[in-house]
């Protein structure tokens, strides 16, 4: 705790310098991480990036080889699950069988002993919260998926932890239940003022819900940001890429600019030759020419509904709500405030 | 409407299925039948029946046997009958939670091998079955005679009296019981605790449960299945065990399974072992309801 006070001067949830290995794999290679309290935070990554195991280190499931977990400024890395101030919702949900519903959402409050008037009451708000009030007799084989992911959110509030961690809570869901969960899920974190921290693949699920997110590749954390900084200001390439579609542009630095198959660009670079990125919606397309822009030749067209996905020849992916067709010429103009350079 | 199902590439209705499923259990129906039913069946009007001068069975209905049995003998009343009963259900169910409460360590050490370790583990739990019970219990014997490693461990501890064999004794036929029977309990819960979802534990762990509640939520539950198989497994053969208590417990250990053994041996008294088996196997089924009515109770519903 020495060590640790004036690092965690704020009350949130720290990581310092994780490292896990399992065998012969290094999970996590240093990962340090501040969650602020009543943060909605997002780990993303594809899956074997570490961010489930990271998950579990704060959960008390693993011990990390190095590294620290420190909450409020209290060292939590060696203490036994059933000892923090944490709840998950795990990821398959793991209702208890053979408890109904109300059990299952009592079953914290029982195992700390609480009387058992207040754990009616409290059972009785999250239940309320949750919508779950006609299920309380129910065993979790008498739910469905969306229901059992309720139970298990409320199984886990109930105890106001002081963080809640969530392992891919809505991959059992369908397309549609989840994009309602979803803002359910970031109302209910709102109301609360808790702090969440969700693990996902799903980079529209982690751009809806979250206050922060931190991308994570190969055991690293490469990037945090606000949803709108990890999209709109990635600085690695696996970023750009891993949330939504990025046109990856290589470049030359060329004095106070970049030179690129599109033109120079005065933009300053950290390197002498690396890439650029353009998100599709920012290409400007026209059937006349502007000045500034260039003529491309149309290759490919996939229909959205929305938007009309067109893939040109030199390659550039962009989004337009023309009605392109397959080897139509077209104008187009590259806007300079639109392209990010990479660090590396 | 008749389901119709595709049966090695055959279409065939279900219920012409089922029939010929019948025909193919018809073997195995039939052994049951003639060397299980009708045998036990037998023992019903052997048990009325009466033994002759010679030892053979006189057929007559006689309550005698069951008299008898209560411990109204020709010497008047003894309590050593009905003993012999409290006895042999109390032995039998001390064996039976020895064995659960070894059989989980067991189960879970085993699981926590890497894949390829796992059945060099099961081997050595089933390697016993190699040798015969009888030369195991002997075996037990020579392990427990005086001033051997165990006896003299013990006498240090002030335990055991210096010189003294560590059997006849109560202490003897539970280490002789639990060893015949610990492999029947390993390998069923084994294979529970294999398929043991660890989601379901940490749950537990992560919702302020302690080692307590993380067994009876978080394990019992889920290895249910095995633990019965195994503690059936276990209790009806200790139920009716004679040869660990002959050999190493002794006059004074006696359970129902030596006393059948004496009426159908010894004494040549069919009726009155008849008697006695139909008592045991009573025994059993009442204790493997109370099992189930309180597994119900506790478990899955």
């Amino acid at each position: 705790m020495t060590a640790g006070v004036d690092v965690n001067k704020g009350t949130g949830l720290v990581l310092e310098a994780l490292r896990k290995r399992f065998g012969e794999h290094e999970v996590l290679k240093g990962v340090s991480l501040e969650v602020r309290p009543g943060e909605f935070f997002t780990l993303l990554g594809p899956s074997g990036c570490g961010k489930t195991t990271l998950l579990r280190i704060v959960g008390g499931f693993e011990v990390p080889d190095e590294g620290r977990v420190v909450l409020k400024g209290q060292d939590l890395t060696r203490l036994p699950a059933h000892r923090r101030p944490v709840n998950t919702v795990f990821q398959n949900y793991a209702l208890f069988p053979h408890l109904t519903v109300y059990e299952n959402v009592a079953f914290g409050l029982r195992s700390r002993r609480f009387p058992e008037a207040e754990v009616r009451a409290r059972v009785g708000y999250a239940l309320g919260l949750l919508r779950l009030e006609n299920l309380l007799h129910r065993y979790p084989h008498q739910l469905s998926g969306g229901q059992k992911q309720r139970v298990a959110l409320a199984r886990a509030l109930v105890n106001e932890p002081e963080v809640l961690l969530l392992d891919e809570p809505m991959s059992a869901l369908d397309a549609k239940l989840r994009a309602e969960v979803q803002v359910e899920l970031r109302n209910l974190q709102r109301r609360l003022g808790a702090t969440f921290i969700l693990v996902t693949h799903d980079q529209e699920e982690a751009m809806a819900v979250s206050d922060r997110i931190g991308v994570m590749e190969a055991g690293t954390l490469l990037q945090v940001g606000t949803p709108e900084e990890v999209y709109e200001r990635p600085r690695t390439r696996f970023v750009a890429e891993f949330l939504g579609v990025a046109n990856l542009i290589p470049a030359r630095r060329v004095g106070e600019g970049v030179e690129t198959p599109f033109g120079f660009f005065p933009l300053r670079a950290p390197w002498a030759e690396g890439f650029l990125v353009l998100r599709p919606e920012r290409v400007e397309v026209f059937r006349e020419a502007v000045p500034g822009s260039f003529v491309a030749r149309v290759r490919e067209v996939v229909y959205r509904g929305a938007y009309l996905e067109a893939f040109l020849e030199p390659p550039l992916r962009l989004r337009t709500a023309l009605r392109l067709a397959p080897g139509e010429e077209v104008f187009v103009r590259i806007p300079v405030e639109g392209l990010v350079v990479l660090d590396g | 409407m008749a389901r119709l199902l595709v049966w090695y590439g055959e279409l065939t209705t279900g219920s012409s299925l089922a029939r010929r499923g019948f025909l193919l259990l018809l073997p195995g129906l039939a052994w049951l039948l003639a060397f299980l039913l009708l045998p036990g069946l037998l023992l019903i009007p052997l048990s009325f029946a009466e033994r002759g001068a010679f030892g053979e069975v006189v057929w007559t209905f006689s309550l005698e046997n069951y008299h008898r049995l209560l411990g109204f003998g020709i010497l008047g009343f003894s309590l050593d009958n009905l003993m012999a009963l409290l006895r042999t259900l109390w032995v039998a169910f001390w064996t039976t939670l020895i064995c659960v409460l070894l059989a989980y360590p067991i189960a879970f050490f085993i699981r926590a091998q890497p894949a390829s370790r796992r059945y060099l583990f099961l081997a050595l739990v089933i390697i016993p079955f190699w040798t015969n019970l009888v030369i195991r219990t002997y075996a037990w014997q020579l392990l427990l005679a005086p001033e051997m490693p165990l006896a003299r461990f013990l006498t240090a501890l002030g335990l055991a009296e210096p010189g003294m064999a560590l059997f006849p004794s109560a202490f003897a036929v539970y280490v002789g019981m639990v060893s015949a029977f610990l492999p029947f309990m390993v390998l069923p819960l084994y294979s529970s605790v294999e398929r043991l979802d660890q989601s379901l534990v940490e749950a537990v762990q992560d919702l302020y449960g302690g080692p307590w509640r993380t067994f009876v939520h978080g394990v019992l539950p889920q290895t249910l299945p095995g633990l019965t198989v195994g503690v059936i497994l276990t209790f009806i053969p200790a139920m009716g065990m004679f040869l660990v208590p002959d050999l190493l417990g002794g006059a004074k250990h006696l359970l129902v399974g030596n006393l059948i053994q004496q009426a159908f041996y010894t004494m040549r008294d069919w009726p009155y072992g008849a008697a006695l088996s139909l008592v045991l196997i009573l025994l059993t089924l009442l204790a493997l309801r109370l099992y189930r009515r309180y597994g119900k109770e506790v478990g899955l519903a």
